[in-house]
């Protein structure tokens, strides 16, 4: 019970719309940072675990093994872990129900499969073998979904059946284990490919001057009308980080890490990033400033609030498994490419532990209700450093398993935890 | 004081399966009044505002709106009508701000876009209608309010959208005593701005804090529909318990309301 309730206590008056005497309210820098150690305080982390472990893990391996900090594993691990967050992504959609998808590993090797075969042995041009390979999954995550949302069946045995059914459709689609290289060189570039130094300082550039003009529109249009909108010093903070952080990136990137430039020169932004950057741009903004990204929420929050409200939470249920699923064709796709060939164990083995992992290790509540998708990048470049990393320490893979194990069941605890922290009250 | 009633039931009947729950209830709720509604466990009470709220629909009676004769169908119908009903459990999505829950599932939008800002607007100006000033910021999650508060932007929602009825089904129920006090306050101020109240309280210290009429349900017809000026605390108690007290409530056979 907070104090501002007892009548009694002087009240306070309520800030984002007190302006009686017409000013907009002067929200300080002292007041969002206050407010930010409120929520943290309140169970609302964030993404902070996730940054802090990104920033203590890369000064970590960095020290231990300087060649973690190298242009070539920096590049490297970018495009390693962007399958495995393009399924992250569409995760998010299905955990923010409180929800899971345990398909969507073998669902991506089923749509990557669908490529592949379409691609190598029918000859299809890549751009419609792309498009029967999403609409694949758009097929997989309706049938999923209308199994949950219609048909009442809970998710983890929907998605657990369809988990070893997949499996079966993989196996099936490839003859048994043959191996189908993909040669089609647009398909291959996405994933081995890098955007020309200029252009990658180009689309910074157009990234940065679109964030900030939007920041600055909406906090204009917001204190306009008399509300509190975010000052321009954060404001101009945000961009400078944005600035910063990017311009470090792009600028190792753009750096030779071809070991022989005789052979070939290698620089640039692998092409993966943007892909991931455009994901991670349409899935904010359908959640955040969509009707329908809020009713997500809201169905994740309290399915019957959300009921009454005339939200049509069926439809909301579907739809969030329709989009997991095509974003685990997108990174089924991603996969095809690194790999140069879909095989049976595309989409296999650890993928989908480590998606779920990212999202989880990224911030996304498996309780429902709270996540972002940046959480799937961060979580999911957490889960890469830890994997890299330790593959340059020389450890065997059962040491990785086993610690990306343990950082999931501890990002689930602290989960767990600031879920029960923010319900007692 | 208006002479047509808000909101007036006549004759009505509602039955589940064998049981009949409700007998012939009538029911008046005028602007700018608060009607609370008191009953026993079993009275009908719940039954009668999920009538009045187009969940259950009426087997027989009138349904009368501002006068009219209504068709009320669906909980969309009674919306649109202009009734709005605060369930017991709030229906609140406790993840979402108090912005994003008064207007859920009817949001403002500018093309694809959220009109965040309109609605905040919108919200601030019905907080501020209803002199709510305990919420320290409308962008904060709803998690993090108490239960009052949590009343508070329940009500918000209800009368966000032009209403002319809002039902209120035990508001204080799960409240302490200053945030009851708090609640009650807001449910007269409703009233004082013109809207038709029907209050549902078990209290009978809420109920004569803040109501103007009282009507009594006894199992499942009305026992009696009075001022509450008129009548004491135990005549009230006598009406929920046993139907009749004195010359109020039915005198020999139950045919209607005697008030």
């Amino acid at each position: 019970m907070t104090a501002a309730l007892a009548p009694q206590k002087p009240e306070r008056p309520h800030r984002p719309t007190g302006s009686e005497d017409g000013r907009p309210p002067a929200a300080g820098l002292a007041d969002l940072g206050r407010g930010y150690l409120d929520q943290v305080r309140a169970g609302e982390l964030g993404a902070l675990p996730a940054v802090a472990g990104l920033i203590v893990l890369c000064v970590f391996f960095s020290l231990l093994r300087p060649v973690f900090l190298s242009n070539l594993n920096f590049a490297n691990l970018l495009t390693q872990s962007a399958g495995s967050i393009a399924i992250a992504m569409g995760l998010v959609f299905v955990l923010l129900l409180g929800e899971i998808d345990l398909s969507a590993g073998y669902a991506s090797g089923v749509c990557a499969a669908v490529l592949a075969i379409l691609l190598t042995d029918h000859g299809w041009p890549w751009y419609a073998a792309v498009a029967a390979a999403m609409l694949t999954g758009a097929a997989i995550g309706l049938l999923i979904g209308t199994l949950v949302a219609k048909v009442g069946i809970p998710s983890f045995v929907v998605t657990l059946a369809a988990f070893l059914g997949f499996q079966g459709v993989v196996l099936m689609l490839l003859k048994e284990g043959t191996n189908v290289s993909v040669k089609d060189p647009t398909i291959l570039a996405v994933a081995n490919d890098n955007l020309s130094p200029v252009l990658g300082w180009l689309l910074l550039a157009g990234c940065v001057a679109g964030y900030a003009v939007l920041q600055l529109r909406r906090s204009r249009d917001r204190r306009g009308r008399g509300l509190a909108g975010t000052p321009v010093t954060l404001l101009a903070i945000r961009t400078g980080a944005v600035v910063v952080l990017g311009g470090a990136a792009v600028y190792l990137l753009n750096q030779e890490r071809s070991r022989n430039v005789i052979i070939g020169s290698l620089k640039g932004v692998p092409i993966v990033v943007p892909v991931i950057g455009a994901l991670l741009l349409l899935g904010t903004f359908t959640l955040q400033r969509t009707g329908f990204g809020l009713h997500v929420y809201a169905v994740g929050g309290s399915a019957e609030a959300a009921r009454r409200a005339g939200i049509n939470v069926a439809f909301i249920r579907t739809a969030a498994f329709v989009i997991c699923s095509c974003l685990a064709a997108v990174g089924g796709i991603i996969a095809a490419s690194r790999g140069n060939s879909v095989d049976p164990n595309t989409g296999g083995s650890n993928v989908l532990l480590l998606a779920v992992g990212s999202a989880v290790i990224g911030g996304t509540s498996l309780f429902g209700g709270r996540g972002r998708v940046v959480d799937a990048v961060l979580g999911g470049l957490v889960v890469a450093v830890i994997q890299n990393g330790m593959g340059l320490m020389g450890y065997t893979s059962g040491v990785k398993y086993a610690v990306t194990g343990s950082v999931l069941l501890v990002a689930a605890g602290v989960d767990a935890m600031s879920r029960r922290r923010s319900a007692r009250r | 004081m208006t002479e047509t009633p808000t909101l007036e039931l006549r004759g009505i009947d509602k039955s589940f399966g064998p049981v009949q729950v409700l007998h012939d209830v009538a029911l008046s709720a005028y602007a700018g009044e608060v009607t609370a509604l008191v009953g026993d466990n079993g009275a009908g009470k719940s039954t009668l505002v999920k009538c009045i709220g187009g969940i259950h629909p009426i087997d027989a009676g009138d349904y009368l709106f501002e006068g009219r004769p209504v068709q009320v169908h669906s909980p969309r119908e009674a919306a649109a009508l202009g009734v709005e009903i605060v369930y017991q459990d709030l229906a609140l999505c406790d993840n979402l701000d108090i912005v994003q829950n008064m207007f859920l599932g009817r949001e403002k939008r500018r093309g694809l876009v959220l009109d965040d800002s309109t609605m905040e607007e919108m919200a601030a100006a019905t907080l501020r209608g209803l002199s709510v000033r305990t919420v320290k910021s409308l962008r904060q999650k709803v998690s993090s309010l108490s239960g009052g508060q949590r009343q508070t932007v329940a009500i918000a929602k209800a009368v966000l959208w032009n209403s002319k009825l809002v039902v209120l089904d035990e508001p204080t129920a799960a409240l302490g005593v200053a945030q009851t006090a708090q609640v009650l306050e807001l449910v007269r101020r409703l009233a004082d701005n013109g809207l038709a109240v029907v209050l549902i309280s078990h209290n009978m210290n809420d109920v004569f804090a803040v109501s103007d009429r009282i009507a009594a349900l006894y199992l499942g017809r009305m026992a009696a529909q009075v001022k509450a000026s008129d009548v004491t605390h135990a005549q009230v108690v006598e009406l929920i318990t046993s139907g009749r007290s004195g010359d109020l409530g039915p005198q020999t056979t139950p045919n209607g309301a005697a008030a």
